[in-house]
């Protein structure tokens, strides 16, 4: 299908906007009526037709406008691109990944014509039609993984392999759930992991990483991972905290059906040819809750997880004082049937939402 | 002076060792104030032949009877950042095999340790004993300043005037804690400092 990019703002007025295929495309997190932290990873071998699993790299609606937001936040805060610099080589190893994978996937929208080492990508949502000699950085206006990531959805750690152990030596990073890629860049995976609660000790990061250093070239993985947040803002910085924390104070029982997102992160994890550096897209989409509650499963199951979510998760997620505001708002989409198991809608199947009154 | 017993943290908090004389025929030696007595714990007649050793009192008075153990090399810096030209001097001349010791402030370690790391030295070549004041360097999230020597939470930041609190959290790049605004969500409404490990 042809994608209709959407005008939108994650920010001050908040246009942005799932239409109704984005909605029944979203990556709704939970495959049960409860949730703990696991090592829920799986090949990333595309998916169902149309699901968020399909490409390489999702390319949806929001695209275009995502990347007008990233654009901003770059302008006023360049920290948030950083690459130490014997990341240089993986920046090009993530280019061509990209632009070879969205050129296949996404013919009409991209494409890649390779002579040599004289390259031509075409960009036609951002209207880029630019010559360049792979791996001569003089012939790009940034850095490689900066140019690229410019204009991939999503965030980008970039994670060298040494010692047996993964480094965070590079990243963009826009779209955060709250962690600082200038504080934690150069740590290892388990330094910047360490704010975790609980996943330490249930022994989740040592075998994570065990599975990471293991991801070959062409047999990328993924997991999804989940959060809250006020009003659909993808800058959700510790740096810009002191200014949007506030909002998280605004939700009332009458706005928070629009107000209140689940936040889903569709990770991802590709090993990159020449550097043998790993490369770990984070790519976030947002759902209000009146748009999840349009499914009956996701409405059911969603008030059972966030009722059942240890304490813990609530705060280090950030929402453990708008959590009772939300009970009350997803307990009436909740009428105690039971669920199908995995995270599709099942719309077909599913019965709908069975009034409580009647 | 018995030493502070740090509480169990998370995992990129440092964890800061004790002191031991190592064979080898370098050594360089960083005290910064109780520090000092670290130094003076281990120190013997051979080891000190072949030590440069460097004190930063800040306040303290250790100077004579550090003197007294004839290193090969003895400096007296009035501080850290006045120091560090001269520590990266005595770097840039390393030998393998170099021995260093590092012993005071969480903060002075920190940013030593990457100095050294930064010449390429393993880790491994590195000792540390913390010894003194158990204030933090912090680094603002918001502005990126550095607030040097902070002894209570929430404190205030020494550049942009945010009220911090002061997270676990540590980069070793930075050799600073993070500092993340304590109001953000209730704008005014700061809590009473006090003594980060009360
Ligand atoms: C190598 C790629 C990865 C990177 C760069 C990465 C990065 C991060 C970062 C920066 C955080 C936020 C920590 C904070 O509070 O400051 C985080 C959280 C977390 N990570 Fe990872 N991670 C990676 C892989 C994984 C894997 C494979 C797992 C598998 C179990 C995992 C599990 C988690 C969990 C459970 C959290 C807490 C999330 C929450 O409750 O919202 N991570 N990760």
């Amino acid at each position: 299908m042809t994608i209709q990019f959407n005008d939108e703002t994650f920010r001050d007025d908040y246009t942005f906007n799932n239409s109704e295929w984005a909605i029944k495309r979203f990556p709704f997190p939970f495959h049960e009526d409860s949730y703990m932290y696991s090592v829920n990873m799986e090949q990333h071998r595309g998916g169902p037709e149309g699901s968020v699993y399909e490409m390489r790299f999702d390319v949806d609606e929001h695209y275009v406008s995502e990347m007008k937001d990233r654009a901003m936040v770059l302008d006023q805060d360049p920290l948030r691109c950083q690459s130490l610099p014997h990341m240089t080589l993986a920046g090009w190893d993530l280019l061509e990944l990209i632009m070879a994978s969205k050129s296949e996937d996404y013919p009409d929208l991209f494409e890649l014509h390779r002579n040599g080492n004289q390259w031509r990508w075409i960009n036609k949502p951002m209207g880029i039609d630019h010559s360049f000699t792979f791996m001569d950085e003089t012939t790009l206006p940034y850095g490689p993984m900066e140019y690229i990531t410019r204009q991939a959805q999503g965030d980008f750690a970039v994670l060298d392999q040494r010692d047996e152990m993964l480094w965070m030596d590079a990243g963009m990073v826009t779209t955060q759930a709250d962690w600082s890629l200038d504080f934690d860049i150069g740590m290892n995976f388990f330094e910047w992991h360490a704010p975790v609660p609980k996943a330490h000790e249930m022994g989740i990061f040592q075998r994570a990483l065990k599975f990471l250093l293991n991801i070959q070239q062409g047999a990328p993985a993924r997991r999804l991972n989940w959060t809250m947040t006020v009003n659909p803002l993808l800058d959700t910085s510790p740096e810009n905290y002191h200014k949007w924390g506030i909002q998280k104070t605004t939700l009332t029982p009458e706005n928070i059906a629009h107000k209140q997102h689940l936040r889903v992160e569709l990770q991802t994890f590709f090993r990159l040819p020449r550097s043998n550096a790993l490369v770990f897209p984070i790519r976030c989409y947002l759902c209000s809750f009146q748009d999840l509650m349009t499914v009956p499963k996701w409405g059911r199951r969603l008030h059972r997880v966030i009722r059942d979510l240890p304490e813990e998760l609530a705060t280090y997620k950030g929402f453990i004082d708008n959590r009772p505001m939300m009970l009350d708002y997803l307990s009436q989409f909740d009428d105690g049937l039971p669920t199908s198991p995995g995270i599709w809608p099942d719309l077909e199947t599913e019965p709908p939402l069975k009034s409580k009154l009647a | 002076m018995s030493k502070f017993e740090f509480p169990k943290s998370i995992t990129s908090r440092p964890v800061w060792g004790t002191l031991e004389v190592r064979s080898g025929e370098h050594h360089l030696m960083i005290a910064e104030a109780e520090g000092a007595e670290a130094i003076l714990d281990i120190a013997t007649p051979d080891l000190m032949a072949k030590t440069h050793l460097i004190y930063i009192p800040k306040g303290t008075g250790y100077a004579e009877r550090l003197r007294a153990l004839n290193s090969a090399q003895f400096y007296e810096g009035p501080s850290y950042e006045a120091s560090l030209q001269r520590i990266r001097r005595v770097l840039e001349d390393t030998h393998m095999g170099l021995q260093v010791y590092l012993t005071g402030t969480e903060g002075m370690m920190g940013q030593a340790m990457s100095e050294v790391m930064t010449v390429g030295l393993p880790h491994t070549a590195i000792q540390t004993e913390h010894r003194g004041s158990v204030a933090r360097r912090m680094q603002c999230v918001h502005c990126k300043g550095i607030t040097e020597d902070v002894e209570v939470d929430p404190f205030v930041c020494a550049h942009c005037g945010l009220n911090l609190f002061v997270r676990d959290h540590y980069s070793r790049r930075h050799a600073a804690y993070q500092g993340v605004c304590v109001d953000a969500e209730d704008h005014g409404n700061v809590p009473e400092p006090k003594g980060i490990y009360e």
